[in-house]
């Protein structure tokens, strides 16, 4: 009788235990198949990380604030998602003689989401507000290139205005740069060039907390570390409108929980899988026909700094690039949602070329053996790098393959978070090989070069000095004529190839998730939904 | 009592300071770059550090920070994030979903632990008993992030019967499975004193005397011998609620709960002082209250405990 009503009584607090959790746990999934028709009036929940920086496109840099400012603000020009070639966006023309003075016209009757039209004094005062160093703004040195802006970029600075720009009447306005640049053009339409409207001069502050732009969607509320709302902007005129009517940047902590949101269609998109999808594959067969690829523009390689002792030996990078089966990383460790780089620029970009690293960055070990005898190189090799965020495990990797085909120790060393490593590289602290990231801000293949490769660049993580190179990037900035000029970046790339400054090893191929009730989502190539490309299926 | 009560408030004072301080110079007194990474991937440009430096007193030596900081803080003013969120503001949003999770893990596990304990205590060796030992081992040796995942993903992924992640509202019947996640461990701890806390008190002299009075069985065990036994479980609760109040980083960062955990754990990833003080200087406050709260309710449930 006892055990019997233990049992009982055992059971009937499992079967109210279920009931109870069925009906407060919240709904289940949806499973919603998509049919023909679009829904107009939907909403698009988004996958999203709380941002690092206050929500002024000055100020924003990181994809956690660029996630939600992008689509809020439109530049002079827009990037296509699929090819991402520039295009006039607010722009009505944008001309120039000799790449130094470009004459701006903008399109007229566009409108800020209080009302107010945007003018060409919108971009004028936003320039310079951002390129003043007394705003201490994080975005200032992409404005480097304009006239006056080294008076201005100072912390002091006497003037208020850079003397490059110069407003000529309500949609038109002159931009004079310090000497001829072809990539100004392109470049123009990164974050940091957005108009910002009156209110914003006004109270900064109070600005940030709810920004008001001139994109296709529009500010609605914030909570911090939680989400953030934007609806549709219906007086939006600009090719890329949106087809749902309401966004929210949904923040997690968790990548992995936001994945399961997704699988159960409570998160609509992903532009990337946590590790744990990623291994064995496992993310194909969850997402099936739910999975959205693009092609980012990033690229990563592995910094040798020539400041380490023995790291300046043309004959070890040959050996270490050689000696790494980026082949195999990329198709166990990786997953294939990487692909092995050839080059020092990624694909998509205009003026990429395959096979510029050539038979340095093909597993080769036999030779890799030949040229690390040459080098006489004694003692062990390490790459660093912060561990989190997957960035071990393909590191790791590498390391293997080096370690059996040169028969030397190779360890992986790892710094505490991006932020320790990234002070780690701009000190000059590195005491082996670094992981050496980059993602373009513009799809430009001088992004890809003056930053890293120039002598005096802002992420030049292997602190690499060559004239012959640096007058060969100079020479291309200050070209003209944009063919020409690529022609001379892609001199300068091939020069760059010779040195192996940094070895490339692979690039990031863009792999992300939707729900099934997105009929269509593309992934753009700053590692953002292409907001424009989002449908909705009608229920 | 109410010297007693005096006396300990009293006590609250020095451990604020101390502790406060202590937090204050460890956030902001080690060695590196608060800005480091801050700015992806080039380095941050000096007129963006200077102004930062100067918003948060970096160039102050420390005490100086550390009473300018006081002073803020007895004002209202928690200081901002660098990203230029009042702290404040995101505490007043994470804390009281902290609360009701903490009170729904803390409620779960009081009411199955000390049920089971109780009947297990009284009645001894049987079925019901090995049932809830094993049960209760099984539990203590899993870590919480596993059950917290394989409920995520049995429940919500699987099954359906629940979402995978809390909603932004995150009402009470959203909280009751991260609760149960949250909860489970203690639960088997309570499970296991109550058990021998009833078993060992079971044959004392008074419940003798009350069931030879002709005492209901419900008043003997649910009056008597409860109250004596409970004192054990009562200071786990307490620190457990302390604890639990300082929010549950795997259970929140697992569902998704937007609660303290996870605040001061990306308030440490992303090297955020001001929330790291912030948060830490009110958990100091709330454990100190909990545990006195728990030592008055020992004065109460038991007559013979006095404090002067």
């Amino acid at each position: 009788m006892r055990a019997s009503r233990g049992f009982w009584g055992a059971t009937a607090v499992v079967a109210t235990a279920a009931l109870l959790l069925t009906a407060c746990g919240g709904g289940g999934s949806n499973e919603n198949k998509g049919s023909g028709a679009t829904d107009a009036n939907a909403s698009v929940s988004v996958y999203g990380t709380e941002p690092e920086n206050s929500l002024i496109p000055a100020n924003t840099n990181e994809l956690g604030g660029s996630k939600a400012l992008k689509p809020v603000f439109s530049a002079l020009v827009g990037y296509k998602s699929d090819t991402a070639e520039p295009y006039n966006l607010m722009a009505e023309s944008i001309n120039t003689t000799d790449s130094k003075v470009f004459d701006i016209k903008i399109k007229k009757g566009w409108k800020f989401h209080d009302g107010t039209e945007v003018k060409a004094k919108n971009f004028v005062d936003a320039w310079n507000y951002s390129a003043n160093g007394k705003n201490g703004m994080q975005n200032a040195s992409f404005f480097e290139q304009i006239q006056g802006y080294d008076e201005i970029s100072a912390k002091e600075p006497a003037v208020k205005e850079m003397s490059g720009l110069k407003v000529v009447n309500d949609y038109e306005f002159q931009v004079t740069l310090k000497g001829p640049f072809s990539v100004f053009a392109t470049k123009i339409g990164y974050l940091a060039f957005a108009p910002l409207p009156d209110k914003f001069f006004a109270d900064p502050e109070a600005f940030a907390k709810a920004p008001i732009g001139n994109g296709p969607l529009k500010f609605v509320s914030r909570t911090p570390n939680q989400n953030m709302k934007l609806t549709r902007f219906d007086e939006y005129q600009g090719e890329d409108k949106v087809k749902f009517k309401d966004l929210e940047v949904r923040i997690y902590t968790s990548q992995e929980t936001a994945y399961q949101d997704l699988l159960s269609n409570r998160l609509d998109f992903m532009e990337a899988l946590p590790p744990a999808a990623k291994a064995g594959g496992k993310y194909k067969t969850d997402l099936g026909e739910r999975l959205v690829e693009g092609n980012l523009l990033g690229i990563s390689a592995l910094a040798l700094p020539y400041y380490v002792p023995g790291y300046n030996n043309l004959d070890l990078r040959k050996a270490i690039s050689m000696a790494i089966d980026r082949e195999q990383i990329v198709k166990t460790v990786m997953n294939d949602t990487y692909a092995p780089a050839d080059g020092y620029v990624s694909r998509g970009i205009e003026g990429y070329r395959p096979g510029v690293c050539g038979e340095f960055c093909k597993f080769d070990p036999v030779k890799a053996k030949e040229f690390f005898a040459k080098s006489g190189f004694t003692g062990k090799l390490t790459i660093a790098s912060n561990a989190d965020g997957g960035r071990k495990e393909p590191l790791v990797a590498a390391c293997n393959s080096i370690k059996n085909a040169l028969g030397v120790e190779c360890d992986f060393v790892p710094a505490t978070d991006f932020g320790q490593w990234r002070s780690i590289v701009n000190n000059r602290q590195l005491t082996g090989m670094g992981r050496s990231d980059w993602s373009a801000d513009y799809p430009s293949i001088e992004n890809y070069l003056n930053p890293r490769y120039k002598s005096t660049g802002s992420s030049n993580d292997s602190t690499y000095k060559n004239p012959a190179v640096d007058a060969l990037l100079t020479q291309a900035d200050q070209t003209a004529d944009k063919a020409a000029a690529i022609k001379l970046y892609q001199q300068a790339e091939d020069l760059i190839a010779k040195d192996l400054p940094q070895i490339p090893v692979w690039e990031e191929k863009g792999v992300g998730g939707k729900s099934n009730r997105l009929k269509v989502a593309k992934l753009d190539f700053g590692r953002l939904a292409d907001y424009s490309s989002i449908e909705v299926a009608a229920k | 009592m109410p010297q007693y009560i005096l006396r300990r408030l009293l006590q609250l004072i020095p451990v604020f300071f101390g502790t406060t301080f202590l937090i204050y110079a460890l956030v902001w007194a080690v060695p590196g770059d608060p800005f480091a990474g801050k700015c992806g991937q080039v380095a941050c440009p000096p007129a963006y550090i200077e102004m930062m430096t100067a918003k948060f007193n970096l160039d102050d030596s420390i005490f100086v920070q550390y009473f300018k900081y006081l002073g803020n803080l007895f004002t209202g003013d928690w200081g901002e994030t660098f990203n230029g969120v009042s702290v404040g503001e995101l505490i007043g949003n994470a804390y009281p979903v902290t609360v009701r999770l903490a009170l729904i893990a803390v409620a779960i596990e009081a009411i199955i632990g000390l049920s089971a304990g109780v009947l297990t205590g009284l009645r001894g060796k049987g079925f019901l008993d090995n049932l809830v030992l094993m049960s209760t081992t099984f539990l203590i040796s899993i870590p919480v992030f596993v059950t917290a995942i394989v409920l995520q993903i049995v429940l919500g992924s699987e099954l359906g019967i629940i979402d995978a992640s809390v909603s932004e509202d995150a009402t009470i019947g959203e909280l009751i499975v991260p609760g149960i996640a949250l909860g489970s461990l203690s639960m088997a701890y309570i499970a296991r004193l109550t058990r021998t806390s009833i078993a060992e008190n079971r044959h004392a002299d008074y419940v003798r005397t009350a069931v030879a009075k002709g005492q209901p069985r419900s008043r003997v065990v649910g009056v008597h011998l409860l109250r004596n036994s409970v004192i054990p479980v009562l200071t786990f609760i307490g620190t457990d609620i302390g604890a639990l109040m300082g929010g549950a980083i795997v259970t929140e960062g697992v569902f998704n709960i937007n609660g303290i955990g996870g605040l001061i754990f990306r308030g440490i990833q992303n090297r955020e002082g001001a929330t790291v003080t912030g948060v830490v200087v009110l958990l100091v406050m709330v454990y100190l209250l909990v545990s006195l709260i728990v030592d008055l309710l020992y004065a109460v449930l038991d007559p013979r405990i006095r404090y002067d």
